[in-house]
Formats: structure tokens, C-alpha cells, sequence
């Protein structure tokens, strides 16, 4: 399998602070890893420099396209990326509140869509198809997702579980390749999980996303990645199969705690 | 009885009214004759005005309380009315059937009046854009303004260029002037770009206050054409309904302009922008480019705003735009509620014609202005009409058709 997103001796320091030290990673096409490890170990911190938020200290990160290029990521602007194919989520909701359920998504199209100011004043035949189009590839993935009962109403109305999986239609509206999911099980309750674990398998087997997962339900976790690594202080402490993880006594040592508690999560 | 609770409430409130304001309205010294004067007569008009005030305060409390339990969140009289077609249109013809007698039933001061509620309402729009639609607060907004007005005063000044040549030309200018301070201030938002928005427009006046050379200081621009119709001589009066008649247009241009932004694709990046900064860039939005067209279309409607202006009054000083100008636009877009183009034009409307006709009062005037202000922002913080967003239906399930 080819990969697609590559990180390579990854550092990011904040003044002294070592965030990231020397982390590297790869996703494969159509696979689904998962980043673990305890509050503070920089898991979102390494999001955020994927996604551009952050521009990393030293190290690579690689987009390998579909046609075979690739992309030194590192230092573009968090619209190019989105643009290359990165969409993520966010940990705490970053909804448009103000908005509709149906323009929060529409407006994950903006990246593929072309019109501007003059396109949007005189609404030439090019402008009017490709605001049909986005209305209704907008709609398909509400379908896809299952908020079409939310269409209308305003994003900041909506119960928890939907606005997560809001924040997962809107990310798909950019088409990304690769999925960045951060914490997207956070405050659920157990058949909203359930649920959102069916969300994510449809994804992987329909769409063929490639998907980076944080969580930190564990039972979460060992169900859908196939690949997991572990980053405690910035470094990464393990990688491997969900059962090399759960054995694994530095993971235990550092996140996941004695067996009877791994259970218990 | 219903109203035993409030009717023992604002007793009380009367009662302590009474001890609160007894030194100052019943006990007067006469320092003449060295007497003390008791007025009880005020006593029993204190605790009169207080009780009667604060009881109907409660009832409209109480009253609204339950309007509010009963009525759906964000629907108010003024949105239904809106959504029914059979409402809306009888209004609308009304309305623009009076907009078209009206410089022929009132007089020439009437006429002038609202002309100048039409200015406001073009900048009310424009600012619309930049702090409604994309959240950019603007405190400066006025400069766009004074570089319109400017434009077409100092370029028929010195080349003669006739107004419907300067419309345009001040537009341009006025949107390269929001490019300019779009570029320095991209990095900031909220507080610190008003800052900084303020001061750029106290740079502009200075300058034109103090650089003689350039724009005759504050003795300002005199004889400035008013726009030409076909070569013909107006009267002042028929220049007074032509000018007029060119800002209902230019306001129906403004309006439809504004309307199709706001529901394109840019409007919706405009909203993303200012809902959530990082969500919008993550969302593939380049946010400078964003914020620039915002900067350079709300400051377009200011350009061409300033030369109408300036076409309107013939004389131009930068004492026309100063802060309060600033301020006021502002006002009237928050009054009108933010993003929304009715309830600006509500709002600009509102906000010039009632000190204009509370000239009666002439002391009192901005201070009832004042009040007005305040009383509106305590019962309705949204706004005369809140800004709602776009419904979409879908009648096949497959092949969701836009409406």
C-alpha cells in the first residue's frame, strides 16, 4: 500500500518547550491510525502543524498525491492544505454558529468552488450551476451523515452528538483525502460512539479515506485503527497493532494503566 | 387579583423613590430669607410618577415573559410579515409608491432631509458588509467616506470632472483605500482592529484639515457641481428631487448588490470569517483574500456615498467627518441588527429622520436620542431585525433542488 501523508523527525518547540520532539509517522492509503497518548502529549499540537496551524520547528511533513506527486507541507498556509486534501475536525467544536446546518457544510465546498464577487453580483449561468451544485453535494453528505432533519436550523442549536458529526460533514465537503479527526468520540455517550464508529467504518470502506484519528476511548480506538502510535512528552513511545499496543508495557507504564483498567475503558 | 404582586412591588419602589429623591424635591432652602421651604406637593407627585412608571414596567415585564415562553426564538412580527409573499408585496408597492410622490407632496426641506437618510443608508449598507457580514469592526469606516467626497471635489476642482465620471473614480479610490488599511490590519480583530480603524480615519482628517495645499484645511471645497441631467439647468429645488432620485437608485443598487453577496459564496466566507477565524481558513478559505474584498467593497459603497455627498451639499469640510459620523453608521448598523439589510435601512432611516424632526425639542434632542438608543439596545440587543439565514428546501430526497 502507498502512503499518503508522511512526517519525518517532527519538532516543534514553543520557547524551551519541546512539544514535539523527533516524531515521525506515516498513513497508508485506506487506513485509519489512530494517535493516543496522555493529556499534554501532543497530539494536537502535531495536528495542528500538519494542518498548518503551527509551522513546525524542523522536520517534514509529506502529502503524496493521487497522481503520484508530492508536497512539503510544512509553512503553507492552512487553506493550501485544506486545498491539497487535509480536512480535520476540531477538538472543541469550531462550528460557524451563526450559520445554518446546511451553509456550515456548503461552505467546506468553498475550497473546490471558483466564483467570487463578480460571479455572486451578476450571477452568470457559471455561478447559478455551481451554487445548485454545492446546495446539493451539500445535501448528499448531510444525507451521508444523517442531520438532514437539522437542514435549516442554525448550527449552534443543535444537540452535542450532531454537531460533532456536524464538524465531520463539513470536513468531508472539502473532499479531503485525508481525514483528520480530532477527539471526535469527546462527550459522547455510549450509542452516540456506537454510532459514530459506524460513521467512521462507512467512511474508510466507501470513501477509501485515509483517516488520523485522536481519541482517547480506548474501546474506540482498538475497534477501528489498524495502526496506532503513542506519544507521551512529545515523543513517540510505541507504534503497532492495536493488540501489539494493548501489551505493550511502556504504553501501559505511560496511558493506558493497569489491565484492569484498560478494561474498564 | 392577577396583579397583587406587582401592584406590592412598585409600591415599594415608589416608597423608597420618595426617601431617595426627598432631600432634593421636597426640602428647598431659600438662602435669601434663610427659610426652609417644604414642597410635599412634590412628594405625592415622586411617589405618583414612581409607582405608576414602575407598575406598567412590571406588567410589560411580565406580559413579555410570556410572549417569549410562547413565541418561537428568532421569529418576530416584522420576519413574518417578510416571509409572506402576500404581506411583503402589497407593502412593498406602497412603500415604493411613496418613496415616488414624496418629493412632490413635501417640501424642498423634507426632500433634503431625506436625502441625507439616504446617504446613511448607502454607508449603513456598505459598513453592513465589513462589520455585519464579516465581522470586521470598523471604526474608521467615515475615511472611506471623506476619500469619496474628496475625490470628486478636488478632482472637479482641478481636472473638471463631472459627477457621473467622479461616481466611479471615487468608488475605485475609496476601495483602494480599504486595501490599504486591509493590508496592515489583517493580522487583527475585534478591539484592536476598531483601534486601529479609528485611527486611520483621524489620519485621513488631519491630513485634509491640515495639508492647505493639497485640500484647502478646513476651510473645505466650495462649488462643487451637483450632477448634471442631460445638460439641462436645474432649479435648486428640481436638482434637490433629481439628487433625490438618484439615491433611491443608487439605494435599490445597493440593496440588490448586497442581497445576492450575502447568500453567494463569498458572503457565506464573509460569515465563516467572522462566526470562526481558524474554522473558515481551515475550511480552505484564504482569509486574506476575504478580508481585503471585504475592506475594498464596504468602502466601495463609501466612496460612492462621498461623492453623492459631496454632489449633494456643494461645499465639503473635513469637518463632515469627524468620529460621530463614524459612530453614527455604526450605530445603525448594530440598531438595524448586524447582517441584516432591512433593519439597516430601517435603521438609517430612523436614526437621521427622528433627530431631524426632534429639532422641536432642540435641547433635549440628543438626549432623547440618547434614551432612544438605550431603550432599543436593552429590549431588542439583536436589533430592529436580526439577520436570518437563508432556508433551503428540499422536495426529492435525491435531487435537492435549491430554492
Amino acid at each position: 500500500m502507498d502512503i499518503v501523508l508522511e512526517v519525518k523527525n517532527l519538532t516543534m518547540n514553543f520557547g524551551g518547550i519541546k512539544a514535539l520532539d523527533r516524531v515521525c509517522l506515516e498513513i497508508r492509503k485506506n487506513q485509519i491510525v489512530a494517535l493516543i497518548g496522555p493529556n499534554g502529549a501532543g497530539k494536537t499540537t502535531l495536528f495542528n502543524c500538519l494542518t498548518g496551524i503551527y509551522t513546525p520547528s524542523e522536520g517534514d511533513i509529506i502529502v503524496h498525491m493521487a497522481q503520484g506527486k508530492s508536497r512539503r507541507i510544512n509553512g503553507m498556509k492552512i487553506n493550501q492544505i485544506t486545498k491539497l486534501g487535509l480536512a480535520r475536525t476540531f477538538q472543541n467544536i469550531r462550528l460557524f454558529g451563526g450559520m445554518t446546518v446546511l451553509e456550515n457544510v456548503m461552505t467546506g465546498r468553498h475550497c473546490r468552488t471558483h466564483s467570487g464577487i463578480t460571479g455572486a453580483i451578476f450571477r452568470p449561468k457559471s455561478t447559478r450551476d455551481e451554487e445548485k451544485a454545492i446546495v446539493n453535494d451539500s445535501y448528499r453528505i448531510l444525507e451521508y451523515i444523517g442531520l438532514t432533519a437539522y437542514v435549516n436550523e442554525l448550527a449552534r442549536n443543535l444537540p452535542y452528538g450532531a454537531q460533532r458529526r456536524l464538524e465531520i460533514a463539513r470536513a468531508l465537503a472539502c473532499d479531503p483525502q485525508i481525514l483528520l479527526l480530532d477527539e471526535p468520540a469527546a462527550g459522547m455517550n455510549s450509542q452516540e460512539t456506537r454510532e459514530l464508529e459506524q460513521l467512521i467504518i462507512r467512511l474508510w470502506e466507501e470513501h477509501h479515506l485515509s483517516i488520523l484519528l485522536i481519541e482517547h476511548d480506548m474501546k474506540l480506538v482498538m475497534n477501528l485503527a489498524q495502526n496506532i502510535f503513542v506519544l507521551d512528552y512529545g515523543e513517540e513511545i510505541a507504534r503497532g497493532t492495536p493488540a501489539e499496543i494493548t501489551s505493550n508495557p511502556i504504553v501501559i507504564e505511560a496511558y493506558l494503566g493497569v489491565q484492569n483498567d484498560a478494561q474498564v475503558n | 387579583m392577577k396583579f397583587v404582586e406587582e401592584f406590592k412591588k412598585s409600591f415599594f419602589i415608589s416608597l423608597g423613590l420618595i426617601l431617595l429623591t426627598f432631600p432634593i424635591m421636597v426640602i428647598q432652602v431659600n438662602t435669601i430669607e434663610n427659610v426652609v421651604v417644604w414642597r410635599w406637593r412634590n412628594l405625592i407627585f415622586v411617589g405618583l410618577g414612581g409607582f405608576i412608571l414602575s407598575f406598567f414596567w412590571l406588567l410589560f415585564q411580565k406580559k413579555k415573559g410570556d410572549a417569549i415562553a410562547q413565541a418561537p426564538a428568532g421569529h418576530s412580527r416584522l420576519h413574518r410579515i417578510m416571509d409572506e409573499p402576500r404581506l411583503y408585496r402589497p407593502a412593498l408597492i406602497i412603500i415604493a409608491f411613496c418613496a415616488l410622490i414624496f418629493p412632490f407632496v413635501f417640501s424642498h426641506y423634507q426632500v433634503n432631509i431625506m436625502t441625507t437618510a439616504l446617504i446613511y443608508v448607502m454607508l449603513g449598507l456598505g459598513l453592513n458588509i465589513e462589520v455585519g457580514l464579516a465581522g470586521l469592526l470598523d471604526l474608521g469606516y467615515v475615511a472611506f467616506y471623506a476619500v469619496g467626497a474628496y475625490s470628486y471635489a478636488l478632482l472637479n476642482y482641478h481636472f473638471g470632472l463631472g459627477f457621473w465620471s467622479a461616481l466611479p473614480v471615487g468608488a475605485c479610490l475609496a476601495a483602494f483605500a480599504g486595501i490599504l488599511v486591509g493590508f496592515p490590519v489583517l493580522r487583527l480583530r475585534g478591539d484592536y482592529l476598531a483601534i486601529v480603524t479609528l485611527a486611520f480615519a483621524e489620519i485621513i482628517r488631519l491630513v485634509l484639515e491640515n495639508w492647505n495645499e493639497f485640500s484647502f484645511g478646513p476651510s473645505g471645497i466650495s462649488n462643487i457641481p451637483r450632477p448634471g441631467f442631460f445638460g439641462i439647468k436645474l432649479t435648486p429645488e428640481q436638482s434637490a428631487i433629481y439628487m433625490y432620485f438618484l439615491l433611491i437608485l443608487m439605494c435599490i443598487f445597493t440593496i440588490f448588490v448586497i442581497h445576492r453577496l450575502q447568500h453567494s459564496r463569498i458572503g457565506r466566507a464573509w460569515v465563516a470569517l467572522r462566526e470562526d477565524e481558524l474554522a473558515c481558513q481551515a475550511m480552505g478559505i484564504d482569509k486574506t483574500k476575504a478580508k481585503l474584498a471585504a475592506f475594498a467593497l464596504g468602502a466601495t459603497w463609501a466612496g460612492m456615498a462621498g461623492v453623492l455627498f459631496a454632489a449633494k451639499t456643494t461645499f465639503i469640510n473635513p469637518a463632515s467627518f469627524t468620529f460621530l459620523e463614524s459612530a453614527m453608521i455604526l450605530s445603525i448598523v448594530v440598531l438595524g441588527g448586524m447582517g441584516s439589510v432591512v433593519g439597516v435601512v430601517i435603521a438609517a432611516l430612523a436614526l437621521i429622520l427622528i433627530p431631524e424632526y426632534l429639532r422641536v425639542f432642540s435641547d433635549y434632542r440628543m438626549l432623547l436620542f440618547g434614551a432612544a438608543l438605550i431603550i432599543m439596545m436593552v429590549f431588542r440587543p439583536q436589533g430592529i431585525l436580526a439577520d436570518r439565514r437563508k432556508k433551503y428546501e428540499f422536495h426529492k430526497l435525491q435531487s435537492g433542488e435549491g430554492n
